[in-house]
């Protein structure tokens, strides 16, 4: 069984959401990425999304925009996020790992080496923000072939039919982008996104992460009782922005716990 | 029979729509609603109406003959779309998609713009249909292009100077984006060439077309046949297609299209993706030829004309490409100036340092050729807006 499904179906029998932090590999330093990926499944992340750099990282926000620019200044490939994954995984055998990012760096290695890859180092699941279902089927050929979960994006302004169509291709959970915007926007609706879940469950028996703008505790917490699974990127990204190299793994780490205790009491 | 794009967008292997999910039922609407207007009689009059009496259309075409006898062969005529108001072929798919906008209930339109030309048409277009306006535009481009920054200004856009990445062409895309992803239900993307995710190339192709299919009916009122080749510039390639998708089945016709090879192609500093055999990518909501690098990230690019300072190129071009229907070549910057500098003073017409590309390019193949033969090439814009580029170049400052 998949480590993403293994996590799921653990935190469904315990009644509790899943915690998934998402940062940029090789931000701040390729060599802290590793170290920040343990640090946050001890501090109680359940699922961990590693961004991939791209250049040009049209569905982001100025938070992540900047990781993306510090992560390919830093010379971050992603040859070298497959690295740090396989790295990862001599010590952590059980949380799961999706890359998350573009298509284009995937395009340039070739899907089935990428899949393949993927595989031989232990990646569960890979998000390409940029290929909706439609343009995705070799894509998840490859995908299936070396059993990684191909992970799609849901949003406000997706229709049923629309909804259909990614759930027979889905894998692993569905990420429901809770907002119409970039990634860090400020304009978080809860209530429209309480009223979409169940539209959602009609259709869908993966679960449900929900991300984009959760930006604190309270909010991770509001978002944990309508969905499986909250996503926090921009604000995690924020903390490595404002940390230094001596203190970022710490306060990132504390940043976590307390989103941890937040959702655990959702 | 060509015709392309297929039902799902795609040229061949290129086009398609590579976007972020929350706007595949936007562009998925743009496809409805374009299906619907495109063929429908009060739009398609309004159209030409607009085309008539606001653009100045038809463009005429102008035998350079001056030029044509310095260069000794074949003779070179030129589709003038630099007369047309606003200066530049843009207007023409401003007011196609701003129309289409308006049909849509969408108050509020943004842009991306490289030169300013397709900034100043969307804000001309905007002024004249009472919508918002927001115009996005590299940092770097606001500082090389300062008067078409306050000609939008004075239009009444936003313009906003964008500080991420290369902070040119590309940059601006990615921003207008992520303008339209947040603000998708009051507001239409009017993008400024045939590229970007299905139906955009198609769309923007259909509304230039009317330069190709008016080239077709002035040509043989001039000289009793059509032109032995047609020749444009491509960035992203919108003047080029307007010209050449008309021409595709006559098969008499060449058709050249003209890159911007910046400091040369081997030099590595060009925006010439096709010329320079770049590896397909997707970026902006397309598949296509792409500059980028091993780990595909987007390379930054090089051109004297901010018009061509583009990673990537449209799809039907890089399909045109590869079934050998259209052939693509590069010029450098400095044979662009030539070209520039001759057209000024051969002929009193100052070209836009984009169409300068396409001049350069008849210029160099012309004397090889017989003075019975017919060079059409698309003179998409007029160069008004360069000149503080081209005096720069030449050591003075205004």
């Amino acid at each position: 069984m998949s480590r993403i499904k293994t996590v799921f179906d653990r935190l469904a029998s315990q009644n509790r959401k899943a915690l998934i932090p998402f940062f940029t590999a090789g931000d701040p330093r390729p060599a802290l990425t590793v170290p920040l990926m343990h640090a946050v499944a001890k501090a109680g992340a359940d699922l961990i999304e590693l961004g991939v750099p791209f250049s040009d990282p049209m569905a982001d926000g100025p938070v992540i925009q900047r990781a993306s620019e510090r992560a390919l200044k830093n010379h971050m490939t992603l040859k070298g996020v497959l690295e740090m994954v396989a790295e990862f995984r001599k010590q952590n055998a059980a949380t799961p790992v999706v890359l998350m990012g573009y298509g284009n760096p995937i395009e340039a290695m070739g899907w089935e080496a990428f899949a393949k890859q993927c595989e031989e180092v232990g990646v569960d699941g890979a998000l390409t923000v940029d290929f909706p279902p439609e343009e995705s089927h070799d894509a998840f050929l490859h995908l299936q072939r070396h059993g990684i979960d191909p992970i799609f994006l849901l949003a406000p302004t997706t229709d049923e039919a629309r909804i259909e169509k990614v759930a027979k291709l889905a894998r692993g959970y569905v990420y429901y982008v809770s907002l119409k915007g970039v990634t860090g926007a400020g304009n978080l609706d809860l209530s429209d996104v309480e009223k979409r879940i169940p539209e959602l469950r009609r259709h869908i028996s993966l679960p449900i992460g929900v991300g984009f703008g959760i930006r604190d505790a309270r909010t991770a917490q509001a978002t944990a009782r309508l969905c499986d699974g909250v996503v926090v990127g921009s604000r995690i990204v924020q903390e490595i922005e404002a940390s230094n190299e001596q203190n970022v793994v710490e306060n990132v780490s504390a940043l976590i716990n307390e989103l941890r205790q937040a959702i655990d009491q959702a | 029979m060509y015709d392309y794009p297929d039902s799902t967008g795609h040229f061949g292997p290129y086009g398609g729509i590579y976007m972020a999910e929350t706007l595949i039922p936007a562009v998925e609407e743009l496809r409805v609603q374009y299906l619907r207007y495109q063929n429908d009689p009060d739009f398609k009059a309004e159209f030409a109406y607009e085309l008539k009496h606001y653009v100045g259309r038809p463009s005429p075409i102008y035998h350079a003959k001056n030029w044509s006898e310095k260069l000794g062969g074949a003779q070179i005529y030129l589709k003038r779309e630099d007369l047309n108001h606003t200066g530049a072929h843009k207007i023409n798919n401003a007011i196609g998609q701003a129309l289409l906008a308006r049909r849509m209930g969408k108050k509020r339109v943004i842009a991306e713009t490289g030169a300013g030309m397709h900034g100043v048409a969307t804000a001309t277009v905007a002024a004249r249909y009472g919508m918002e306006c927001v115009v996005y535009m590299g940092a770097e481009d606001v500082q090389r292009q300062a008067p078409n920054v306050y000609r939008m200004k004075l239009l009444g856009a936003k313009v906003v100077p964008v500080e991420s990445g290369s902070r040119t062409l590309k940059d601006a895309c990615n921003e207008a984006i992520r303008d339209w992803v947040t603000n998708v239900e009051s507001t239409f993307y009017i993008f400024g060439t045939a590229a970007g995710p299905h139906p955009y190339p198609m769309m923007v192709r259909d509304f230039q077309c009317v330069i190709g299919n008016e080239a077709k009916v002035q040509m043989p009122e001039m000289i009793g046949r059509q032109p032995d080749a047609v020749i444009a510039c491509v960035g992203g390639g919108s003047n080029a297609i307007g010209l050449f998708h008309p021409y595709i089945e006559e098969e008499s016709v060449a058709i050249i299209g003209v890159e911007a090879g910046g400091h040369g192609i081997k030099s590595g500093a060009h925006a010439a993706p096709l010329t320079s055999k770049s590896k397909v990518g997707v970026l902006h909501g397309n598949r296509v030829y792409l500059m980028q690098d091993d780990d595909g990230q987007i390379m930054e690019t090089h051109s004297i004309s901010a018009g061509l300072d583009y990673p990537g190129v449209g799809p039907e071009h890089c399909w045109l490409k590869d079934i050998g229907r259209a052939q693509y070549v590069a010029i450098d910057d400095e044979e662009a100036m030539k070209a520039f500098h001759d057209l000024c003073r051969f002929e009193g017409i100052i070209p836009a340092l984009e169409s300068s590309h396409a001049l350069a390019h008849a210029a160099k193949i012309a004397p090889s050729m017989g003075r019975d033969k017919v060079l059409l090439v698309n003179l998409s814009g007029r160069g008004d807006k360069d000149i503080n580029t081209v005096a720069r170049l030449s050591g003075i400052s205004l």
